[in-house]
């Protein structure tokens, strides 16, 4: 079954003259896929998360997420922002528990899951940190186990660990695959990184600018579970090489 | 190292006692002249006035200057608190909404923005025509003085809220009124406590101004009162009390500040 299922999509930001962001994408993400989302900055990848997310509605096509049109943001669609977004004044804790807690959910049905996820993520013994007393990869950990907590079976990450030094980056997405692998949600993955995009995810989109589309359908070889080992395959660079090519041919 | 350290910090404070010692100085000397009389009374003249208006007896009550320094400390202080919560409690949710909603701010920005430039002392006949020489009318000046900072304060911060933390809890499902109470008013927080700051000492220097025309009490009449009876070590302690005041009552929200936002001061280190 397609849990995220976007046809005929565009985007176009009024002004003179207008803003074409994204032209005519279709796509269907299947339950418990983990796919990935390629371009150049300004080709339009995360205004497409932002349209998944509710954040910004689309000026024309037909946007599903679990068979309901998406007209607004929700728990059901865990985001997971850039610079990780938490509430600096809330403690770790705090942070995670928020959206159970707004949504006015009984404690004993979230506290639990909350202490899990972040066991998951490597934060238990940071529950009373305030986010500022934080690596970035740690507060990324943060952003990763609210979501989780929230019970998100669709998770969309803008860039997570883009702002991350290069070793933190690497533990981070080994996190992340270990977490699908344990809880299978469905996950939308934006980057610019193509070795990122390549460890990572099941099927990559590669995307192209001005206007925003979606230039070619990839799917990645290796199997899972996967390793750093992976990573220096044969099959994983002669990947990234086709990756490499099918951009710089097509910017000419 | 420590002693370092010490023999720094002697020196710095030796250096920022010179020029007030210095001035002290002068002023003794000044006071001292015989054509100085009745005009400037020495630092001396002014602490042994300040003594006895504060433990002074006042015996039949005669002499105003006898004893009652306490009463109109306390008449100034409470005109503050009244019209400085009175403003922060009408100021802050009102600048949350402005800065929150679009609608809220189109109905009351303009009669803020076009009322803001009148200064509070220009009310000042209006308030005595409405209120009368009442304590009244000095709180709805001192009120005055402190709403326009709070409310434009909280304003600026209710609209500098990260697009991302408001993103962040309506992922999460927070509907309108948890945004505003639980992101946007945190989120606000510092720029409503710069507001308070700014707002606390307008509202001392409006309780002053008014006290010196539309009521008989408190530190601002003595201080008018007092250059009429030609007692110039009054008027002297009379100021160095008002500034006292504003310094303690400006700690006192720096104190709560620093309580309240721990997690902004953590951020600024």
């Amino acid at each position: 079954m397609s849990n995220i299922s976007i046809q005929q999509v565009c985007k176009v930001y009024p002004s003179a003259p207008p803003v074409i962001a994204l032209d005519n994408i279709n796509l269907e993400v299947n339950e418990g896929d983990f796919v990935a989302l390629l371009g150049p900055s300004g080709c339009g990848k995360s205004t497409l998360l932002n349209l998944i997310a509710g954040f910004e509605l689309p000026t024309s096509g037909s946007l599903l997420v679990n068979e309901r049109a998406v007209v607004a943001p929700g728990p059901d669609r865990g985001v997971v922002f850039q610079e990780a977004a938490l509430f600096p004044w809330l403690t770790v804790w705090e942070n995670v528990i928020f959206g159970p807690k707004v949504q006015g959910l009984p404690r004993a049905e979230y506290e639990e899951r909350a202490h899990e996820m972040l066991s998951i993520v490597g934060l238990h013994d940071f529950k009373q940190h305030l986010p500022i007393q934080l690596s970035g990869g740690m507060r990324q950990r943060v952003g990763i186990a609210r979501i989780l907590t929230l019970g998100s079976r669709v998770l969309l990450m803008d860039e997570p660990f883009g702002a991350l030094d290069a070793q933190t980056r690497l533990t981070m997405q080994e996190l992340l695959l270990s977490v699908w692998q344990k809880l299978k949600p469905t996950i939308l993955f934006v980057t610019h990184d193509i070795d990122e995009a390549i460890f990572l995810s099941n099927t990559i989109y590669v995307m192209s600018a001005r206007p925003g589309r979606i230039q070619s359908t990839l799917t990645v070889p290796l199997s899972r579970p996967r390793t750093v080992a992976d990573t220096a395959s044969e099959s994983f660079r002669k990947m990234k090489l086709d990756v490499l090519n099918l951009i710089r041919n097509h910017h000419g | 190292m420590l002693l370092m350290n010490k023999a720094v910090h002697l020196k710095r404070l030796l250096l920022g006692l010179l020029v007030p010692a210095i001035v002290l100085l002068l002023w003794q000397w000044t006071g001292s002249q015989p054509n100085m009389a009745g005009i400037m009374p020495t630092p001396l003249k002014v602490l042994e006035g300040w003594h006895s208006w504060i433990f002074g007896s006042p015996g039949l009550g005669l002499n105003p200057y006898l004893g009652t320094w306490v009463s109109n400390v306390e008449y100034s202080s409470m005109r503050v608190v009244q019209g400085f919560v009175l403003a922060a409690v009408i100021g802050v949710p009102l600048g949350l909404l402005i800065g929150w909603s679009k609608l809220i701010a189109q109905m009351f920005d303009p009669l803020i923005q076009s009322l803001r430039p009148i200064p509070i002392t220009a009310w000042l006949p209006f308030s005595i025509a409405i209120f009368g020489i009442r304590d009244i009318g000095s709180i709805f000046l001192i009120f005055l003085g402190g709403f326009y900072a709070i409310v434009v304060n909280t304003t600026q911060g209710a609209r500098d809220v990260d697009r991302n933390l408001v993103r962040a809890a309506l992922m999460m499902g927070a509907n309108r009124s948890q945004l505003l109470y639980r992101v946007v008013l945190p989120a606000a927080m510092p720029s409503i406590f710069t507001g308070l700051r700014i707002g606390l000492g307008i509202s001392w220097t409006a309780v002053i101004v008014s006290e010196m025309v539309a009521v008989k009490s408190g530190l601002g009449y003595v201080l008018w009162d007092a250059y009429y009876m030609g007692r110039m070590d009054i008027v002297l302690a009379d100021m160095v009390s008002i500034g006292a005041m504003g310094f303690i009552s400006d700690r006192l929200i720096v104190f709560i500040e620093r309580k309240v936002l721990v997690w902004r001061i953590l951020q600024s280190h």
